[in-house]
Formats: structure tokens, C-alpha cells, sequence
């Protein structure tokens, strides 16, 4: 190498080295703002949810008054006021709170849920009447906030949803030691409710449950059904090259499109119910059909010809070849596809606004043409409710969709790690 | 009878079906069985026999239950009174709601008067009548197929080559589900659209400045004509998508570039999955840390810097979904990356250029068609992304290009024009459509362009 040459290699060669570097560190920078993004996400979600698993209760010396629910002898589980036991019971508390509104107001203390579950105690065991029981019942919302310290108590009486009467009786039920954090059952067992306090994810997890069952039903044998011959069966010409095409385009349109086709085609066309899981599994089955079929033909190209060479020698027919050996042996890589599948799925939610799925619901769906809403969905109509328990209720429920999707997304890789075969 | 007992019903018979199939086989092969003569396996005259069963059957049932709600309601109509029969569509469907819920004991709006309860005792004596029938003629039709193929059963019937036939057009019809979808939305999405366009003209729609579909029920109403100039949508749509592909693109392809070149092996086994988890939650997760984090952040940042920023702001939105695709731009240059022959990052190594100028100089140019065809299917997936916007960007349809600004997108606008009930023909609902056109359309040339490129550029160094 000459000097010059030489001489010009070294004059540049710490600017390169500080291009290098600086390139470097961007790489490093790009990559640790994805992994930034998920700690704050992760962070900022579970400050937000993990409260509102425990929920606020306060213990009250419910005495199951004859006179009160069952003036004629026996209790009508219908029309009693069980509310007016829960009542009773706080006021006797504050035996010195009088007036209509100071009433009202302690009242207000308590969930509207509490009346409910006296109603359903006393249905299971009759023979509580009459007698005088410690029970936990449900406060109401902005006491439960107030217990998180969501509120403020400090600020302007009528900038915050809780009164300073209201704080007075709640600093003395906290000395009693008759308020507590326990935890939230009915966030589990109950459908969704205009009351913070009450609302569950019980009916939007029945409803993703009916849903994915339709489109696993569907889409998996179809899925499998159009993989088998599109690898095996299929010639090459261009009625297979179109469905190649047209799948691997299908799996890229955007969901919301598949939601227009399910309220034209399933809902004004076949008009099939709105709002219920069965229509919600056919627009989900179309969207994953191209998932599980890519999946598919990944897991049958896998199968090594040798296996179909061997089995077409010994005299088998190529549908024999198909479903005696090459199917079992490309059934994990199926399976896997089908789950992550069902993960898309589940997680999906624009395609389901489209078909009626974003209905206010509060029963819990029993069946496949029930009304229901999904998972998802819940989450975006919660997100819309401007009180702060439900905001609180919204990262919970995210919590157990990413937990759902995480079970799922590990079933597929242990599958896929287990079954995993080389050739 | 109830569906599901009648195809329980439908199943077990179908497997009766197969075993007096096979059962026949063997017997009319003789027993001891002779090699060779039958022509296939015994089961195959067993499948053989419940296909035949089952298959007609299951078709009689499916076209039954669609047409069923059809006919009955044809039926109810023409035999209510004259005076209901000229009502307008709607009112009649009104109606006819109301002697559905009626016959299945459910609330009605208005009063059960006799006319509706003597259609509601109607229409619940056709249905019971309907369902009785389709299960007498579907047994029937199963009993009949099944007792011909049984019949047919014979030791020289290639009973192989026949179930093998049927099955593969069971996999053939699979297969164009496919392409049923794709006809499916095209369809659905063109007819209500060209409905649009003839109660809009397309070049209003296309480059009206103005979108309020708000449209007067009653024809006295005050202000609300509805206007559908969709070029706010278009443009708000463009911002939103500009921003996240200026967060998504840099960020995605130095990412795949650090992990491909740079990092230790430790690092890229943690970082991989990691980003997974980001391609794997849900959009409307995102949706909601994009309205109740990032959004107030955004404002936050904007007043201490004394700008101002509507709190649904393009850019919370746009920043957001550009962090939902960093995962799949980094993914497609990755495999765009790999796909570089490493002759030509040895050579370029050999002659003394650094790793970034081996990076910048050799291997992104030639891995440049891979990386346009993964950033075209990315700004694919911004454009029809929905809950983001519909959770983080706003509703009213501002024209303009300040980031700061609320605007709205075209799957908004699909979204919030269709959700609740209405009147299906009604512009308003028909908007949607014809928005849901444009998506697709857009959506699917870029798709198309886009993964052809990638395969294209994958195959040319193969």
C-alpha cells in the first residue's frame, strides 16, 4: 500500500470510527425504545388495575328483620326490601344522623349491590330470618375510591363525588374496623353493570368463550382442509396461484373490513341475531382462516417427502399418504397456528363493534345467540366511561386478556418445543 | 325439535351408517375373507355409506334453515290485513318484530292488539310446523341415502376411489373459502357503496372538504342536511399514519439492524420475544394507553412548552400505533436483511469498511426492495388500524396537518357511523360502506405491491 494511500486511510479513520460508534448507539437506542415502551405499558398498567381486584366492604350487624322482608310470614325473594335491612343496619351506627338528606346520604355509603346479596343469602338459607348476622357488604363506588385514595379529600366539598359528612362516617367506620379491602369477587362472577362497584367481566369472558368455540370450530378444519390441498392436491395453475394470492392478502386486511362484511352479509343478509356470539365466531373464523392456513402449509411442507415416497411405495393412495401420515405428523405446527389464531382472535375487537357486540349487557350469555360482548370490546366501553373505578376496572380486565393471551401464546411455544421433530 | 338434536341425531345415524356398511362388505366378501376380494377396505365401505347418509342430509338442513325465516315472514305478510300490508318497509318490519317477540314471549313495543296476536299464534304455528317438517324430511333424506349407498355396497364397488373423490371436494370447497371471503367483501362493500354514490356524487365524496353525516330524520329538521366530503378523513387518516411510520420506520429498522449485526447472542434471545409481546397486544390495549397515558402526556408536554394541544391529539394516537408496528417493520427487514447474500457483506468487510458502512453502503441497498415492501404492507396496516384512533383520535373532521390538532380517520368514521342501531338504507350508514371501499382498496394495492415485492426480492437472491 502506498504511503498516500495509507496516509488517507488514517485520516479518516477516526471520523469512521466515531460513524460507527454513533450508529451503533443508535441500533441500541431503536431497540431499547420498544423495551422502554413495554415497562412503562406494563408499569402504568398494573399501577392502574391491581387495585381493583380488592374492593372496599364494610361490616354491618344485619339483623334479618321478619317485619321488614316478610311482613306476611314468608319472604317474597321478589318485591322484599332487603336494601332496607342494610339501611337499618348502617343507621343504627349513626344512631344520631337524621333528616331526610343526611339519610340519603349515609345511605349512599353502601353499594345498591348490598340489597342483592342479603337477598341471595337469605335464598340459600331461609333460616337466617329473623336472626342477626355480621355481614361484609359492598360500599359503594366513591367510598372504594376514597379507600384506594383516588380521591382527594383535601379539595373543594363539591369538586369531589363524596360529601364531608360522608368522609366523617367513613373515617369512623375505618376506626371501627368495620371497613375493609377484600377481595373482588364479583368482579369475576358478574356481568357488566352501570355501577362501578358491581361490574365483572363474567359476560365478556362467557361471550369470548361462545365466539372463539364457533371459530375454532370453523376455522380449524377448514383451515387445515385448504392447507392439505393447497400443498398436496392442489395443481399449478392459476386457480391455485389466485387462492395463494388471495390468502396471503386476505391476512392482511384490515379487520375492520371483515366486520363490514359480517353486518352486510351474516346480519342484513342472512339475518342471522345481532350482538350474539354465533356471528361474532363466523366474522373471527374468516379473519384467522388465512392465519391457519399459512400455518398449516408451513407444518406440511415441514413433512419430509421421504415419508411420502415410502408410504405411495408401499401402495398407499395419495389420500392415504395425506391423512395416515403426513396430517400427524404436521399436526403440532397445525395445532400451533390454530392457537396463535384463537390469540388474534381474541384479542380482536374492531370486526365485533361492526356486528352489534358493543350493546350495554348485562346477563351473562348462555349460549351461542344470546346478546354478548367480548373481552375486548368490554375494555373499549369501560375505557369510555368517564368514572375513575372504571378506569380502574379497564386495567384490570386488560390484565386477564394479556394473561389469556400469554397462557395461550405459551401453550404454543411448549407445543411447538415438545412436539418438535428432526428430521 | 330442537337443531342440535337433530344433527346429534344426524350423527349418530351416520355411524350407524358406517358400521351396516361395513358390515355388509365383509359379509358379501365371505367369510373367511378372501384376499383380495374386495376392492378397498372394509371401512371404506363404511365411510362410503355414512357420507351418503349424512351429506344430503346436512345439505337439505342448511338450505331449510335459510330460506326457513324467509318464507314463514312472506307467508305472515300476505295474510295480514290490507291496511298493514301497504305500510312502508319499516313500519312493517316493525311489525314484524313485534309478532316475532310476541310468539317468543319477549316485551313488544306498543299494545298486543288482536291482529298482532293473532299473527304472533300464527307465526309460532308455522315455525313449530317448519321444524317438525325439516326433521321428518331430513331423517328421511339421511334413511333413504344411507339405504341406497348400503344397497350399493358390493365387493367389486370402488368404495376407495369414491370416498377419496368426495373428500377431495371437500378440501377443493375449503380451499375457496378464500376466495368466497374476498368475493364476500367486495361484494358487500361495492353494492351498498354504488348505493352511496347515487345519493352523493362521487366527486363530492372524493373532494368535499366538508364531512358531518349528521342527516335530518324528519324533514323539518333544523340544520343538519349532512354533508360527506371525505378529503378531512383522508387527510387525517394520512397524519395519523405519517406520524406513526415516522416513529415505526427508523425505529424498526435500526432495531432489526443492532439485533442482526450488533448485539451478543444474550441480547438478541431477550430482545426477540420481548418485541414479540409487543406485535401480540391487542390494539384495543393500545387504544387505551394511548387515550389515558400517552394522551394527557402529549398535552402535558405540549403546554410546558407553551403549544397547544387538543387532548385528543393526532399525535398520541399516531405515536402509539407507530410503537404497535415497530415489531413487524423490524421483522420484514430482518428477513429482508438475511436474505443478503453474506458474500457481499464478506466482501465489503474484507476491504476494510466498518460494520456500519458494510450496513449503510453494501447490504441496505441491495436489501432496499425487501425493506419498501415491509414499510408499504406496515403503512398498510396504519391505515386500516382501528381502535387506536377510534379510542385516541377525535371525531370531529378537522383539515389540517398539525400534529397537535384532533383529527379524524376513515375507520373512525366506518366505526362511529355504524355502531348503534339505524335505518340501514339511510345515506349515513351507506357512507360508511363506501369509506369501507376506500380502505379496501387502498389497503389491498398496497398489500398486493407490497408482498409482491418482498417475495419478488426474497426469490432474486434465493
Amino acid at each position: 500500500m502506498s504511503e498516500v494511500t495509507r496516509g488517507k486511510v488514517s485520516a479518516g479513520l477516526a471520523r469512521r470510527r466515531r460513524k460507527e460508534r454513533l450508529f451503533r448507539l443508535c441500533g441500541m437506542l431503536a431497540t431499547t425504545v420498544g423495551i422502554v415502551f413495554l415497562v412503562v405499558f406494563f408499569a402504568d398498567l398494573i399501577g392502574k388495575g391491581s387495585s381493583a381486584f380488592r374492593q372496599t366492604f364494610l361490616r354491618l350487624e344485619i339483623s334479618f328483620d321478619t317485619a321488614v322482608i316478610a311482613p306476611q310470614g314468608s319472604i317474597d325473594l321478589q318485591y322484599a326490601d332487603f336494601d332496607l335491612l342494610a339501611r337499618n343496619a348502617l343507621r343504627d351506627l349513626f344512631p344520631d344522623v337524621s333528616g331526610r338528606n343526611p339519610l340519603r346520604e349515609l345511605n349512599r355509603l353502601l353499594s345498591v349491590g348490598a340489597g342483592y346479596q342479603l337477598r341471595d343469602m337469605l335464598q340459600q338459607d331461609p333460616g337466617l330470618l329473623g336472626s342477626v348476622q355480621s355481614v361484609w357488604l359492598p360500599a359503594s363506588s366513591s367510598v372504594d375510591m376514597l379507600r384506594k385514595g383516588n380521591i382527594d379529600a383535601s379539595i373543594d366539598a363539591a369538586l369531589r363525588p363524596i360529601s364531608d359528612a360522608q368522609l366523617a362516617w367513613v373515617a369512623a367506620l375505618q376506626r371501627d374496623g368495620r371497613l375493609e379491602l377484600r377481595w373482588n369477587r364479583a368482579f369475576f362472577s358478574n356481568g357488566d353493570s352501570r355501577e362501578p362497584e358491581l361490574a365483572g367481566i363474567r359476560g365478556a369472558l362467557m361471550g369470548s368463550f361462545y365466539m372463539l368455540l364457533v371459530t375454532l370450530a370453523l376455522a380449524l378444519p377448514i383451515g387445515v382442509a385448504a392447507a392439505i390441498y393447497l400443498e398436496e392436491f392442489a395443481p399449478r395453475n392459476r386457480w391455485s396461484d389466485l387462492i395463494e394470492v388471495n390468502i396471503n392478502n386476505l391476512a392482511a386486511v384490515p379487520s375492520i373490513v371483515f366486520g363490514l362484511l359480517g353486518l352486510a352479509v351474516f346480519i342484513n343478509w342472512a339475518t342471522l341475531p345481532r350482538s350474539a356470539p354465533l356471528v361474532g365466531g363466523l366474522v373471527l373464523a374468516l379473519l384467522t382462516l388465512p392465519v391457519i392456513i399459512i400455518a398449516s402449509r408451513a407444518a406440511i411442507k415441514s413433512v419430509p417427502p421421504s415419508i411420502r415416497d415410502a408410504a405411495l411405495g408401499l401402495g398407499a393412495s395419495r389420500m392415504q399418504v395425506v391423512f395416515h401420515h403426513v396430517m400427524p405428523l404436521s399436526l403440532p405446527g397445525m395445532l400451533t397456528g390454530a392457537i396463535i389464531g384463537m390469540s388474534r382472535a381474541l384479542g380482536e375487537s374492531a370486526p365485533l363493534l361492526m356486528i352489534g357486540m358493543v350493546a350495554f349487557i348485562v346477563d351473562v350469555p348462555g349460549g351461542f345467540s344470546d346478546p354478548a360482548t367480548a373481552l375486548p370490546v368490554q375494555i373499549y366501553l369501560w375505557a369510555d366511561s368517564p368514572e375513575r373505578a372504571f378506569a380502574e376496572r379497564t386495567s384490570a380486565a386488560i390484565m386477564v386478556l394479556l394473561g389469556f393471551l400469554m397462557l395461550m401464546n405459551l401453550a404454543a411455544v411448549v407445543l411447538r418445543k415438545r412436539m418438535e421433530q428432526k428430521w | 325439535m330442537q337443531g342440535n338434536t337433530l344433527i346429534l341425531i344426524l350423527a349418530a345415524t351416520s355411524v350407524v351408517a358406517f358400521f351396516m356398511g361395513r358390515a355388509r362388505s365383509l359379509k358379501l366378501a365371505g367369510a373367511p375373507r378372501i384376499r383380495g376380494a374386495l376392492h378397498s377396505l372394509p371401512g371404506y365401505y363404511g365411510y362410503f355409506t355414512a357420507i351418503w347418509c349424512l351429506l344430503p342430509a346436512l345439505l337439505v338442513l342448511s338450505l331449510w334453515l335459510s330460506l326457513e325465516s324467509r318464507l314463514i315472514i312472506a307467508l305472515l305478510v300476505e295474510q295480514l290485513p290490507a291496511a298493514q300490508q301497504a305500510l312502508s318497509a319499516g313500519e312493517l318490519n316493525l311489525l314484524l318484530n313485534n309478532i316475532q317477540n310476541l310468539a317468543n314471549g319477549d316485551a313488544i313495543s306498543g299494545t298486543a292488539d288482536a291482529m298482532l296476536q293473532d299473527a304472533a299464534s300464527r307465526y309460532s304455528s308455522y315455525m313449530i310446523a317448519s321444524r317438525r317438517l325439516l326433521a321428518v324430511v331430513t331423517l328421511a333424506v339421511a334413511g333413504i341415502g344411507g339405504v341406497l349407498a348400503w344397497r350399493r355396497v358390493h365387493p367389486a364397488l370402488r368404495a376407495r376411489n369414491k370416498v377419496e373423490q368426495i373428500v377431495l371436494v371437500l378440501l377443493v370447497a375449503a380451499s375457496s373459502i378464500a376466495i368466497l371471503t374476498t368475493i364476500g367483501i367486495v361484494l358487500s362493500v361495492v353494492f351498498e357503496a354504488l348505493r352511496f354514490f347515487q345519493k352523493v356524487p362521487l366527486s363530492e365524496f372524493l373532494f368535499g372538504l366538508n364531512w358531518s353525516p349528521q342527516t335530518a330524520i324528519r324533514a323539518d329538521q333544523v340544520g343538519s342536511s349532512g354533508s360527506f366530503g371525505a378529503l378531512p378523513l383522508f387527510a387525517g387518516t394520512l397524519l395519523i399514519t405519517s406520524i406513526a411510520m415516522v416513529v415505526a420506520v427508523p425505529v424498526g429498522l435500526m432495531t432489526a439492524i443492532y439485533l442482526a449485526e450488533y448485539s451478543s447472542r444474550a441480547v438478541r434471545a431477550a430482545a426477540k420475544p420481548l418485541l414479540e409481546i409487543l406485535a401480540g397486544i391487542p390494539t384495543v390495549v393500545y387504544g387505551f394507553f394511548a387515550a389515558l397515558t400517552v394522551a394527557p402526556w402529549v398535552r402535558r408536554a405540549g403546554e410546558a412548552l407553551g403549544l397547544e394541544v387538543a387532548s385528543e391529539s393526532a399525535l398520541a394516537a399516531g405515536l402509539v400505533m407507530g410503537v404497535m408496528i415497530i415489531p413487524l417493520v423490524s421483522s420484514l427487514t430482518d428477513d429482508a436483511i438475511n436474505a443478503v447474500p453474506s458474500a457481499m457483506r464478506d466482501g465489503a468487510l474484507g476491504l476494510g469498511s466498518t460494520r456500519s458502512e458494510t450496513m449503510r453502503k453494501v447490504i441496505l441497498p441491495a436489501a432496499l426492495p425487501g425493506i419498501v415492501g415491509g414499510v408499504l404492507l406496515a403503512i398498510s396496516r396504519a391505515i386500516g388500524e382501528t381502535m387506536i384512533v377510534v379510542m385516541a383520535a377525535g371525531l370531529a373532521a378537522n383539515l389540517t396537518a398539525n400534529p397537535f390538532a384532533a383529527v379524524t380517520t376513515v375507520t373512525v368514521q366506518i366505526v362511529t357511523l355504524l355502531v348503534g342501531d339505524q335505518e340501514f338504507d339511510s345515506a349515513k350508514t351507506l357512507a360508511a360502506f363506501a369509506l369501507g371501499l376506500m380502505l379496501f382498496t387502498v389497503t389491498l394495492s398496497l398489500n398486493v405491491v407490497g408482498l409482491r415485492v418482498v417475495r419478488k426480492y426474497r426469490e432474486q437472491y434465493e
